[in-house]
């Protein structure tokens, strides 16, 4: 890696400020290269969303700041655009806690997706969202305020979709939804991978999942990245092993004269 | 029987009117949750540019309308620009109090050039448009009121029902940050809904101008019945916003009918109170879709 022609994004030791005093990320680095599944994993209050918010733009509204560093997308510097101006260069992010418009009937709520194109036609990209979820088709007149909690995961990346996105930033699409809707929202998050040719940042609290599809994995805490490499590097890491994926280094439950191991992740931070 | 009748229809369509121009009031409440203290200013221009573009300067009156409406969406655009966009971000407060300052400037400006006494519009609507049924006898006001209302709510409806922009006004009233997240340009939306507004207050602002002729007191008081007929109908819904109006309109006829024409303005605050003590968020106030 390391040409910018490879890397589609390269977040290059930024921090964050929020109201001008708190400081949730410090000096955070990572490279996304094209067409791949980078994840970025870590506990909560990492920093995982802000960095995903300060790729999208979306710190502004919330008062938060990028002080240092740069953010380069295909070559060109975004930190400073407007959220306006960096989805139309095709950054999309999917918000976490799925946020879809609650009073909007589903089809409504896709056709907001087409916001940085507004002019042009949409029935294709319906199509291919029905098409990736096709349980949203029977429901295209259901206001979005009913719907399940997997179709509205299924609704809020559908969303994303209508928007060509050439970078899609996906924030914890699994929070709160069953095993097998989870298992299901990852391979279609793979097979948009492939086809779609689309690059996409994950970040999950469910490491396992998001390290079975993902390339290449980041772990980060306390507004760091800590540890890096390829998901199948990461996934036989025994600290990611312990701490993310909740197996002890030999398979048998933990003993309280491992409690010790604490200290390793605090030589992290 | 037929004094009802005569009140109850006077009262229908003043108060479509009053509803169509709190629609533009909850529309700006919706998309950026200000609450605009100018509206009443924002009809008494519309009003007043309709007088001097009939009167003054002899326009036909289909022209002299269209320029009125196309005039006052440029307005709301301007207003917009140069007066709440700065202040994005800001505490709400702050917000509110500049439509405040705006409401005593725009009327300031209004009485240094038309003074405060009561003008009326030529009469030019046609006769043919007054109705007769019966012994009741609607005049051409009420009917052409009435229609345009109609038209002006069946336009908004399609409006925000199908057009991109009207899905994109509705989706930042629904979830401002998820709007950003998908690349839609909030500050146009808040441009356009103070934009389509004014508009729409302006078209209330010339029809009651010729129901009751115009004044910059009275017009700009009408701003303020925009409470009422918002809070009884829900703040946030569009059409609660109509039958608020509706209802408010026909209490002010009926009472000033019935019971006598000094308490006209004084019923609508009253039955407020009595609705808020029964039902806080008004009659269709949102209920929030919530999946258990």
């Amino acid at each position: 890696m390391g040409a910018s022609n490879e890397s589609l994004l390269v977040i290059n030791n930024i921090s964050v400020v929020y109201s001008d005093v708190i400081q949730v990320i410090k000096g955070v680095s990572l490279k996304v290269p094209r067409g791949r599944i980078v994840s970025l994993l870590g506990s909560n209050g990492a920093g995982k969303t802000t960095t995903l918010k300060a790729v999208s733009g979306l710190l502004k509204p919330e008062n938060g700041r990028v002080t240092d560093g740069e953010i380069v997308f295909d070559g060109e510097k975004i930190h400073n655009l407007s959220p306006e101006e960096i989805t139309r260069l095709g950054i999309i992010q999917v918000l976490e806690g799925r946020q879809p418009f609650k009073y909007l009937t589903v089809e409504e709520n896709l056709r907001v997706g087409t916001a940085t194109r507004w002019m042009k036609p949409y029935r294709q990209d319906l199509d291919l969202v029905y098409h990736y979820f096709p349980s949203l088709v029977q429901r295209r007149k259901t206001l979005a305020g009913y719907l399940s909690g997997g179709e509205t995961q299924m609704l809020v990346m559908g969303r994303a979709l209508m928007a060509h996105p050439r970078l899609l930033l996906l924030d914890e699409p699994s929070l709160g939804l069953a095993p097998l809707v989870v298992r299901e929202i990852f391979r279609i998050i793979k097979r948009i991978n492939e086809e779609q040719k689309t690059t996409i940042v994950l970040v999950e609290q469910n490491a396992n999942m998001a390290l079975r599809i993902a390339h290449y994995g980041y772990v980060m805490e306390n507004g760091r990245v800590v540890m890096e490499g390829d998901s199948g590097y990461l996934r036989g890491n025994p600290d990611v092993k312990e701490f993310y994926l909740g197996v002890s280094a030999g398979g048998a439950s933990r003993s309280y004269r491992e409690v010790k191991s604490y200290k390793r992740r605090k030589r992290w931070l | 029987m037929d004094f009802f009748i005569h009140l109850f229809i006077n009262g229908l369509s003043v108060g479509l009117l009053y509803g169509v121009s709190a629609l533009g009031f909850v529309m700006i409440f919706k998309s950026s949750s200000v609450l605009n203290f100018a509206h009443g200013q924002l009809l008494a221009i519309g009003a007043f540019a309709f007088l001097v573009l009939v009167s003054w300067l002899k326009l036909p009156v289909a022209l002299a309308f269209l320029v009125t409406l196309c005039g006052s969406f440029a307005l709301g655009f301007a207003v917009e620009r140069v007066f709440l966009r700065p202040l994005i971000g800001e505490s709400l407060i702050f917000v509110i109090m500049l439509t405040v300052g705006l409401a005593s400037m725009l009327k300031g400006i209004l009485l240094l050039f038309f003074g405060g006494n009561l003008q009326t519009y030529p009469d030019f609507l046609p006769g043919w448009l007054a109705v007769q049924a019966g012994s009741v006898y609607i005049p051409p006001v009420y009917v052409a009121s009435s229609l345009l209302g109609i038209v002006f709510l069946v336009l908004f409806g399609l409006f925000f029902k199908y057009s991109p922009q009207g899905i994109f006004m509705r989706s930042v009233a629904d979830n401002q940050t998820a709007a950003l997240s998908l690349g839609v340009h909030v500050k146009k939306v808040f441009a356009l809904s103070w934009a389509i507004a004014a508009m729409v207050a302006s078209m209330s602002g010339v029809m009651l101008g010729i129901i009751n002729g115009i004044n910059v007191h009275e017009i700009s008081s009408i701003g303020l019945k925009v409470f009422p007929v918002v809070i009884l109908g829900g703040l946030d819904s569009i059409g609660g916003a109509i039958i608020g109006g509706m209802i408010i309109g026909l209490l002010e006829t009926f009472t000033s009918g019935y019971i006598s024409p000094s308490l006209r303005d004084v019923i609508p605050y009253i039955v407020l109170v009595a609705i808020l003590l029964v039902k806080p968020y008004g009659l269709f106030g949102l209920v929030e879709i919530e999946r258990v």
